[in-house]
């Protein structure tokens, strides 16, 4: 469903900071995987979300989408498609607009942004619903800015944007990153359930090991702009963290580090 | 001084309309939008010319809505399209009007005779009550109200919904799907058609028009903006708008005082530099003691 050809990405170009980052980069992705990311930092993992999404334009390559080529499509055109969630939970929000507001704009997605009502009236025991599966008691605070949430309440909220229009594909990156450890557990397993009951394709970019192996159907291992691990099925049931940490340490000494 | 307390209102409704211009690209976009130093005085141009030209004088008011639009639009493009800095689009958009307006009116100063026919007309002079006396204050008070009305309504609607996250958050805007750039000229438009509906008004009031009168206007609105958002704005029930028109009236206020304790005309700009100062550092420190609350 999602398949990237012979990407190549250099950053600064003939100058002294010039970093080549990926040549020649191939990724095949099947409908319904929900594939994790790990990988050091600066491997490229952000970089190759930013290409799939369309915010960074790669120098070749081919970003094919559902049998459709995406290359040249701006990332608001992707966005019909495809839906992203960051690390920094006020990315996903309008802090300045209510719960009520946020989720009405991100039940539009897709519609006209005319001049009816914005508020979902219709909808709304709909968002209450969702909102109630969270346990954070959001369901009753619809009339509450985003941008008074805390950071583990925001990104659930973000996440339950992302995932209402049903998008083929789910971009994560590193979205418990900056939660508490209680909170992140809280918002990964609504990942794993949103994933779960909507059948979404997505991919992951985690920093924790422990999701990598627990969640998702497939792990991909990234360094320095290459994939040096991709398993799934009973191969990857197979291996524990400390197995990815094995490799990851391996990697590091054949470079040099 | 009732004469006077009226006339600081009617100004300060004049002015507020700009001022919800202002409140719209400044507050709501974040983007400093100089280019209603020249929308302002191209509303009062196009109004010139249009009652010159015997046009309906409610009509000649839509009318300079709309070339507002198109001079705001200008300024989007630049800056979405041309990806030129905001503060230097405007810069380039309100430089040419200069030009613009010049070349609509032909000089650079006209007077409308006392006899031309305005939007303020329609309260005769044989209207019971002595209500001819108030015609300005009237009808200014009945557009600013609609204005703010129709802003309200609209920042409420589907479109205002985007036009509030593009400021906001524009990544969230790329995520419905939509193309934040679009959205940021749609909202300049509106800004700039507000503020030189507001020219247009006054144009209509004053009935003189000057070719350098937008020297300061988004300064003068950026004062209303902050007073209006950082006063009013914690007053249950009282909307930011609403805010924003009260903002422009009370600054209009301070303006008159320091007439009254001596000032002149030409000191005028002095103290709206002086008082954007005061108004930002009373902001600020809000602001921060908010923060230090969290
Ligand atoms: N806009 C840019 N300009 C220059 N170099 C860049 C740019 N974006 C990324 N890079 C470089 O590309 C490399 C990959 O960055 P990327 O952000 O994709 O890494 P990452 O795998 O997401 O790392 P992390 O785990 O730290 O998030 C890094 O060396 C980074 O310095
Ligand atoms: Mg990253």
């Amino acid at each position: 469903m999602l398949k990237l050809s012979g990407i190549y990405k250099t950053f600064n170009k003939s100058t002294v900071d010039e970093k080549v980052l990926f040549s020649g980069f191939d990724l095949s992705i099947n409908k319904g995987e929900f594939v994790a990311v790990v990988g050091s930092n600066g491997s490229g993992k952000t970089t190759i979300l930013n290409i799939i999404s369309g915010d960074i334009a790669p120098d070749s390559g081919k970003i094919e989408l559902n049998g459709e080529d995406i290359t040249d499509k701006k990332n608001f055109v992707r966005a019909a498609n495809i839906a992203r969630v960051f690390q920094d939970p006020a990315a996903g929000t309008s802090p300045s607009m209510t719960i009520f507001e946020n989720l009405s704009i991100a039940d539009n997605k897709g519609g006209r942004f005319d001049l009816r009502r914005g508020l979902n009236y219709k909808r709304k025991d709909h968002y209450r619903e969702l909102l109630s599966v969270l346990g954070m008691g959001l369901e009753d605070r619809l009339g509450t800015r985003a941008g008074a949430l805390s950071g583990g309440q925001r990104q659930a909220l973000a996440l339950i944007m992302a995932t209402m229009a049903k998008p083929s594909l789910l971009l994560l990156d590193e979205h418990t990153a900056a939660l508490d450890p209680k909170s992140a557990d809280i918002v990964m397993n609504l990942t794993d359930k949103l994933i779960h009951e909507n059948s979404l394709t997505a991919i992951m970019v985690t920093h924790n090991l422990r999701y990598a192996v627990e969640y998702g159907t497939r792990s991909i291992m990234m360094h320095e702009g290459s994939i040096v691990l991709d398993v799934s099925g009973e191969k990857r049931n197979s291996l524990t963290i400390d197995d990815y940490l094995a490799k990851f340490n391996r990697i590091s000494i054949e470079c040099g580090n | 001084m009732v004469g006077i307390i009226a006339g600081i209102i009617q100004d300060g409704l004049i002015y507020g309309i700009m001022a919800l211009g202002v409140y719209i690209s400044l507050k709501i976009l974040d983007f400093p939008d100089l280019s209603v130093d020249g929308s302002f005085p191209l509303g009062m141009a196009v109004t010139t010319y249009c009652i010159l030209h015997g046009i309906q004088p409610y009509l000649c008011l839509i009318i300079a809505f709309a070339a507002g639009a198109a001079a705001g639009a200008v300024t989007g493009l630049l800056h979405v399209k041309l990806k030129i800095k905001d503060l230097l689009s405007g810069i380039i958009t309100m430089t040419a009007l200069y030009s613009i307006n010049y070349t609509i009116v032909g000089k650079p100063n006209e007077f409308l005779s006392v006899d031309t026919a305005t939007v303020f007309s329609v309260i005769p002079k044989n209207t019971p009550f002595g209500l001819y006396n108030y015609r300005y204050i009237i009808i200014s008070f009945i557009i600013a109200v609609i204005v703010k009305k129709l802003l309200d309504w609209y920042l409420k609607t589907k479109s205002g919904f985007l036009l509030r996250a593009a400021g906001d958050n524009a990544r969230l805007v790329v995520t419905t799907g939509k193309d934040p750039g679009k959205v940021k000229i749609l909202g300049l438009a509106l800004g700039n058609a507000l503020v030189a509906l507001s020219g247009a008004l006054n144009l209509q009031y004053t009935r003189s028009f000057n070719v350098s009168a937008g020297t300061g206007t988004l300064v003068m609105g950026l004062a209303a903006v902050i007073i209006g958002t950082s006063v009013f704005g914690k007053i249950k029930h009282l909307t930011l708008t609403s805010g924003v028109l009260l903002g422009m009236i009370i600054y209009k206020g301070c303006i008159s005082l320091a007439m009254l304790a001596g000032l002149e005309a030409k000191d005028t700009n002095m103290i709206v530099a002086v008082l954007f100062v005061i108004t930002l550092v009373i902001s600020r420190a809000k602001k921060k003691g908010g923060e230090q609350l969290c």
